[in-house]
């Protein structure tokens, strides 16, 4: 074999960066269906590589239709479709995630967890410690900014996590 | 022939539980056949579990699945440690069953808006048995990914069940966590394929040490990245805690039990047998083992819900385990997989215990449960006694994986591993802090608010959590012949046996036979192992 079979092409190799950054600034989004969208352009992103991973392209790997040194590489082949089907199954159930939440609260953002609220409320009480750039334009603080995040299970989590202990 | 016959045991703890979902699924309106279908496939499993475990012990067990040669075909290999975690696995999968078999029964009769749509459950919880057990037997790294998301997929289900909008804020954090966790999974196989032109463990462990380091590095490093999110270890934890509590009680005993376990089990794994010790990887990961089991068990001191509790000590233990993997000695590996049994019984009865004591006190908020010592001295029993354990008081098993890993930090020596030794026993006596205030509150204080008397626990459920106290009182007892196993497990992880039993013939055949997944980085080399381990074997 030579060196070469195992050089991927360029194009092959740009396609994969594309998908995977916008992929993981997707990932980095609030609302779940753009979230979503970034798994599956990451997905396919990485479905990709997994077929540079294979070598060079060739023909069927079928004995009798292609020489055995002009095959290209089943294997991967076959572990891109298994990833496409998980992939498939997840993006279904992920949908209906948002659609449950969009149900439940009229948007589908990934809401902050109860320890960070909990922390942010703990924040808001106190003097906010520093001052930062924004708060001389909007006149407010990112901890003022924090505990008001738009979250409609804070009363519920408030009464259950915290107890009566706060508010009292 | 009776070869043959042990080693068709292998495929049954996937097989029986994916099969068992199917035939529940089909009886979807009839519950009791559901239930009847699931227990006997689960108690099946834990049969076959215990039946490997007593052959592993002589040799490992390998099947070509669909009866193609290792490297070509897929492999489901069963050694001592393989074994030892699916028939841990296998009974507490059971116990959980039975538990929330009768925790549906009761909760039924009552309006509880956690009550389980029963015809989806059983069907999943299967499922989830067959990732699990496939996880722990894949010889090949892709038949590991297939697993993990086996078993995640089934979480997500598990996780959300019912849609409540709190399960659906938890759900959707813990589904793009583990989403992420597997694109990174898959990507460290195409980087592994991409440098040694195979995915079969035994014939990665043959071909890795001869790639580039480089490249090795970032295979490792991206795999660790990928089981440490599985894992919950520190950087990449944080979605732990606040995922898992909301899930039903018997769902979250079971994820805590065994999801973060089989990430601990796949790190163990492939840092054995794939990779040759690099003291830059240990030094990291004992680093990183600190770091998860001060913060973990910090988050832990600063909670006043037991199950939030329960879920940060559960992070910070896991801590322990990649202690003693990132020792790499023997008897590291061993108190870590001896830790793992351990751990995997405890924490999950420490979970079921808490479900029953929502069910009799009506909350799991320290601020308001109270003098449950005196109401239910039973249920205080239960708690106790696995909550000493997970906090390691000494005659208790939970001691002696600590003892173990401890003796093994102090002889291996250095800096690092002392400070690993002070900050685990450090994190120790914080979990003793964490949860004898746990137990304060609860059991021996007067209750803040009046307690309803008359909620009364069914019996099926305390059984089911009484049998897993009893196993981690019977870990103790025959902590002896489980310790010298949990050895020779370790022994096995890195003496080539595994290799030697996927290739009898004692050489790589996939470099003569599959000239499609030809080593791209001058792998060959790497065959010379296999030749000289094999002539041994006759």
């Amino acid at each position: 074999m030579h060196a070469l079979d195992t050089t991927p092409a360029v194009v092959l190799v740009l396609a994969i960066g594309v998908l995977v950054t916008t992929g993981v600034y997707l990932l980095l989004e609030r609302s779940l269906t753009r979230v979503l969208i970034g798994f599956i352009l990451l997905g396919n992103g990485v479905n990709l590589l997994l077929l540079v991973a294979g070598g060079r392209a060739g023909g069927a790997p079928i004995l009798g239709t292609t020489p055995l040194w002009h095959m290209s590489d089943p294997l991967v082949q076959a572990m891109i479709l298994t990833a496409i089907v998980i992939t498939l199954g997840l993006t279904a159930f992920v949908l209906a995630m948002a659609y449950r939440s969009w149900q439940l609260h009229g948007h589908d953002e990934v809401q902050d967890d109860v320890e960070d609220r909990r922390i942010a409320r703990l924040a808001a009480k106190n003097e906010p410690s520093f001052e930062d750039a924004d708060a001389v334009e909007s006149g407010e603080t990112l901890d003022d900014e924090a505990a008001r995040t738009r979250d409609e299970t804070d009363d519920e989590i408030s009464k259950d996590r915290t107890g009566g202990g706060e508010e009292r | 022939m009776t070869g043959l016959a042990a080693a068709d045991l292998v495929p049954l703890p996937v097989m029986l539980p994916l099969l068992a979902a199917g035939v529940a699924l089909a009886f979807a309106r009839r519950p009791r056949v559901q239930r009847v279908v699931s227990v006997v496939a689960l108690a099946g499993v834990l049969a076959v579990g215990v039946a490997l475990l007593v052959l592993t012990d002589d040799r490992t067990l390998v099947v070509d699945v669909g009866n193609w040669a290792a490297p070509i075909g897929i492999d489901l290999v069963a050694d001592r440690l393989s074994a030892l975690m699916v028939t841990v696995s296998s009974f507490v999968l059971l116990c959980v069953l039975l538990y929330s078999l009768a925790q549906g029964v009761s909760e039924e009769a009552e309006e509880e808006t956690s009550s389980i749509p029963v015809s989806i459950y059983h069907p999943t919880y299967l499922v989830l048995a067959a990732g699990v057990c496939n996880a722990f037997l894949a010889g090949d790294l892709f038949n590991l990914y297939v697993g993990f998301e086996i078993l995640l997929a089934a979480s997500y289900v598990l996780l959300t069940l019912g849609g409540t909008g709190e399960r659906i804020r938890a759900g959707s954090i813990y589904v793009v966590v583990a989403l992420l966790s597997s694109i990174v999974f898959l990507i460290a196989i195409a980087l592994t394929y991409a440098a040694t032109g195979t995915v079969n463990l035994a014939q990665l462990s043959e071909r890795l040490p001869d790639v580039e380091p480089g490249t090795r590095l970032a295979i490792q490093l991206l795999l660790l990245l990928a089981f440490g999110i599985k894992a919950a270890m520190f950087p990449v934890s944080a979605w732990l805690p606040d995922s898992y509590p909301t899930a039903p009680a018997p769902v979250t005993a079971v994820f805590a039990g065994l999801l973060t376990k089989v990430g601990v089990y796949a790190i163990l794994r492939t840092q054995t047998l794939l990779f040759p010790t690099d003291p830059r990887i240990d030094q990291g990961l004992m680093w990183v083992a600190l770091l998860t089991m001060l913060v973990g068990i910090l988050g832990a001191v600063a909670q006043d819900d037991i199950k939030r509790l329960l879920s940060f000590t559960l992070v910070s233990h896991i801590g322990y385990m990649l202690f003693g993997i990132a020792l790499a000695t023997q008897p590291g590996t061993a108190a870590a997989i001896f830790y793992v049994v351990h751990h995997i019984t405890v924490q999950t009865a420490l979970f079921l215990v808490v479900g029953l004591v929502e069910l009799r006190g009506g909350s799991t908020s320290l601020d308001r449960l109270g003098g449950l010592a005196k109401l239910a001295p039973g249920l205080a029993i239960l708690f106790f006694i696995p909550a000493m354990n997970l906090a390691g008081i000494p005659p208790l098993s939970g001691f002696l994986g600590k003892l173990g890993l401890v003796e093994d930090g102090v002889r291996t020596g250095g800096f690092l591993a002392y400070t690993l030794v002070v900050g685990s026993v450090v994190t120790s006596l914080l979990t003793l802090y964490a949860i004898v205030k746990a137990w304060n509150k609860a059991f021996w204080q007067e209750a803040p608010q009046e307690i309803a008397t008359d909620a009364r626990v069914p019996r099926g459920m305390v059984v089911p959590t009484g049998a897993l106290v009893a196993f981690g009182l019977a870990l103790t007892v025959f902590a002896g012949p489980l310790y010298s196993y949990a050895d020779r497990a370790a022994a096995a992880l890195r003496d080539g046996s595994y290799v030697e039993a996927v290739f009898p013939d004692g050489h790589d055949r996939g470099v003569g036979e599959s000239n499609e997944s030809t080593p791209k980085a001058g792998a060959p080399t790497g065959s010379a192992n296999a030749v000289d381990s094999g002539e041994g074997t006759p």
